[in-house]
């Protein structure tokens, strides 16, 4: 796994900054082989490569331990690099105290000033920095997150996501050239959650500074940032933008992280330049070369359940393509605007199909047998020496 | 359901009782009597029997006659409170913060004076503070006390002797409240562009001051009572108000004039710390 997100970057050179060094002209924030190990022997971040352009909102997306933290603690000065460099606007910030860098935290646990009012928590980082006009900026910040009303009032007094957004406006408020978020939403509920994506990508917008955003929800992840990057044990899996990500994952953990991935194991029988052909249980099915990630012969072959169609035995289906017959339909669960299906292959596998309920197929009862298939346009193709249930399990911490 | 609720409140009311009768036999009763005492004509005695006369002059007397020692009690006891707090803070900070898995030794350390006797730690200051002990010795090397010069039976050995006897009252609460200060709040500060010096008093010092509230009353209010340091460790020079009270109530048995000036300085102390409290802001940590 981790060798698989090593080579990443060599493989793709835009995104492989020990090429430049120490360029002082790159005006974003670059961390380059940057590690963590703690004194228990334990690596938290592995030789990190990342580069944050300016103005963007970036998410680092993982399970908890990943790293994903570490790395944010570290960019925020709160934990020192055991190697590696951080720079920001081509100045090395790797060890400066974190008084000194102009990047500003939003705390999981918002850690809010108890004794201070809205007000003065909001102005905490204007006053130690001796800024001028604080009455007019800080009125400003509380405006923009519609907190004015509460400016006297202590943080007790206020709601959860009352409190995130004073969290927010306090970091805010300081024009920091890096905003770190550190799962800023986690102790919300979902309603308020789902509001305060909206508000914080809204207000990204609105100020244009670069967000980095550390979550473990893909789905937070997917819907506010421009860019993800997907870390694992210490690791960057695979950075990219949201539907990139989703629709081409490179690795198991990648697949299953983000989203489900049904993973059919297969013998690769033949490539060429635009597509591979794979062997799966005696059924050929084919994979273009950009999405086959994998250069020996087995391979785990990928499919969105969404992407999967089913339909009745020896029936023409509309996808040409894929197809493997033989599927017994072993449970099905109706969700309203759609149904999801277990369909047992004969290969033993259980395969998850995702199909929309459009009313222009009827509804498969348990124990019918069935045809899948899908667009080979949409199957990848991943490295069989990963783990197929790689980050499968993020709903259960 | 409202017989529950009545039920419940006079379960509540019958658990109040044996401590609230306690408080009206042992406190409430002799507070009375105090206060009652303090008003007797002075010039009863053991053999003829006081009368009552609302002789509010006594404490006018007493005023008149004991400022001295009065104001001694007060100066002391604000003096070790104040050591007390510069040196409980740094200690209560070390092991709140720095100590990580000694705390709890640490801790125990701090209330380890408690398994001696009061009276005795104050005795052996007294060795530790004699004429040719080794703290006088050094000091008078050091040129720091001149060659008779001496610290038993000075201001300064009934102070210290305060400090020591009454830090432990000071340590506990600012432990406790320091202790809870959560970590990362400092943490946000330094994220905050403040360097540890102002994080320390923008965030840690206002946080911490529950414990510097409730510590300083638990120091200061027994110091300014307490007569054993000035006993032991001072002159007649350094009587304090608890010397005169306790003198006056056992060998000169004038009742009236003891139990004012007991009066009087449970008042000052009241006054005092119902000022310092209001002062401080922090009724609401309280």
């Amino acid at each position: 796994m981790s060798q698989l997100a090593e080579d990443a970057p060599s493989s793709e050179p835009a995104e492989a900054p020990t090429a430049a060094a120490s360029d002082p002209s790159y005006d974003g924030l670059r961390l380059q082989r940057l590690t963590k190990s703690f004194g228990s022997g334990f690596t938290a971040v592995d030789a990190l490569d990342l580069d944050v352009p300016r103005g963007s909102f970036f998410a680092l997306l993982g399970p908890s331990g990943c790293g994903k933290t570490t790395t944010l603690r570290m960019v925020a000065g709160l934990e020192t690099p055991t190697s590696g460099s951080i720079t920001l606007s081509g100045q090395d910030i790797t060890f400066a105290k974190p008084y000194r860098r102009p990047v500003n935290t939003v705390f999981q646990s918002y850690a809010l000033f108890p004794h201070l009012d809205i007000y003065e928590n909001v102005a905490f980082g204007l006053r130690r920095r001796r800024a001028k006009e604080v009455k007019a900026k800080v009125e400003a910040m509380l405006d923009l997150v519609e907190l004015t009303s509460q400016a006297r009032k202590k943080p007790a007094q206020l709601s959860g996501g009352q409190q995130q957004r004073v969290a927010l406006a306090r970091a805010l408020i300081n024009e920091p050239e890096v905003l770190l978020l550190d799962e800023p939403l986690g102790a919300l509920d979902l309603k308020l959650r789902r509001a305060m994506q909206i508000e914080i990508k809204r207000i990204q917008t609105e100020v244009r500074q670069t967000f980095i955003h550390v979550t473990h929800d893909q789905e937070e992840a997917m819907t506010m940032a421009d860019t993800v990057a997907v870390m694992n044990a210490g690791v960057i899996e695979q950075m990219g933008a949201p539907a990139e990500l989703y629709e081409n994952p490179r690795s198991t953990f990648v697949a299953n992280f983000l989203g489900q991935s049904n993973l059919i194991s297969g013998t690769v029988v033949s490539r060429s330049s635009d597509v591979t052909t794979v062997d799966m249980h005696g059924i050929q099915v084919s994979v273009p070369s950009g999405r086959t990630h994998v250069d020996g012969d087995r391979g785990w072959v990928g499919i969105r359940p969404e992407k999967v169609l089913i339909g009745e035995e020896g029936a023409e289906l509309d996808a040409p393509g894929n197809t493997i017959p033989g599927g017994v339909i072993s449970d099905v669960s109706f969700v309203g605007v759609s149904t999801q299906y277990l369909v047992r292959m004969p290969w033993g596998q259980e395969l998850q199909v995702f199909s929309q309920n459009t009313g222009r197929t009827r509804m498969f009862r348990t124990g019918e047998r069935v045809e899948l298939s899908w667009r080979p346009e949409y199957a990848f193709l991943l490295d069989q020496a990963q783990d197929a249930s790689a980050g499968a399990q993020r709903d259960g911490q | 359901m409202s017989e529950t609720v009545r039920r419940k409140g006079r379960i509540g009311y019958l658990l109040l009782l044996p401590a609230a009768a306690w408080l009206l036999l042992f406190f409430v009763v002799p507070f009375y009597s105090l206060v009652a005492t303090s008003l007797f004509d002075p010039a009863g005695s053991d053999f003829r029997g006081y009368e009552m006369d609302y002789a509010f002059g006594n404490y006018v007397d007493v005023v008149r006659d004991y400022a001295g020692p009065l104001g001694r009690s007060l100066l002391y006891g604000a003096l070790a409170t104040m050591f007390c707090l510069v040196l409980g803070y740094v200690l209560a900070y070390a092991i709140a913060f720095k100590a990580g898995r000694w705390k709890n030794l640490l801790l125990v350390l701090v209330i380890a004076p408690f398994f001696t006797s009061f009276l005795v730690r104050t005795l052996s200051w007294k060795l530790i503070l004699a004429d040719d002990g080794f703290v006088v010795n050094t000091l008078q090397a050091l040129q720091v006390l001149g060659d008779d010069g001496r610290l038993l039976a000075t201001p300064v050995a009934v102070v210290a002797g305060l400090t020591y006897n009454f830090l432990p009252f000071m340590v506990l609460p600012l432990y406790a409240s320091l202790d809870k200060i959560d970590h990362r709040l400092i943490e946000a500060s330094g994220d905050l562009y403040a360097n540890p010096f102002v994080g320390f008093f923008k965030v840690t010092w206002p946080l911490s001051l529950p414990g510097v509230v409730s510590g300083t009353l638990l120091t200061f209010i027994p110091a300014v009572g307490d007569y054993i340091n000035a006993q032991f460790l001072g002159s007649t020079n350094e009587r304090v108000i608890g010397n005169v009270i306790q003198s006056q109530f056992t060998d000169a048995n004038n009742y009236p004039v003891a139990s004012a000036l007991s009066v009087l300085l449970m008042v000052l102390i009241l006054a005092m710390v119902l000022v310092y409290v209001r002062r401080a802001g922090t009724e609401e940590l309280l």
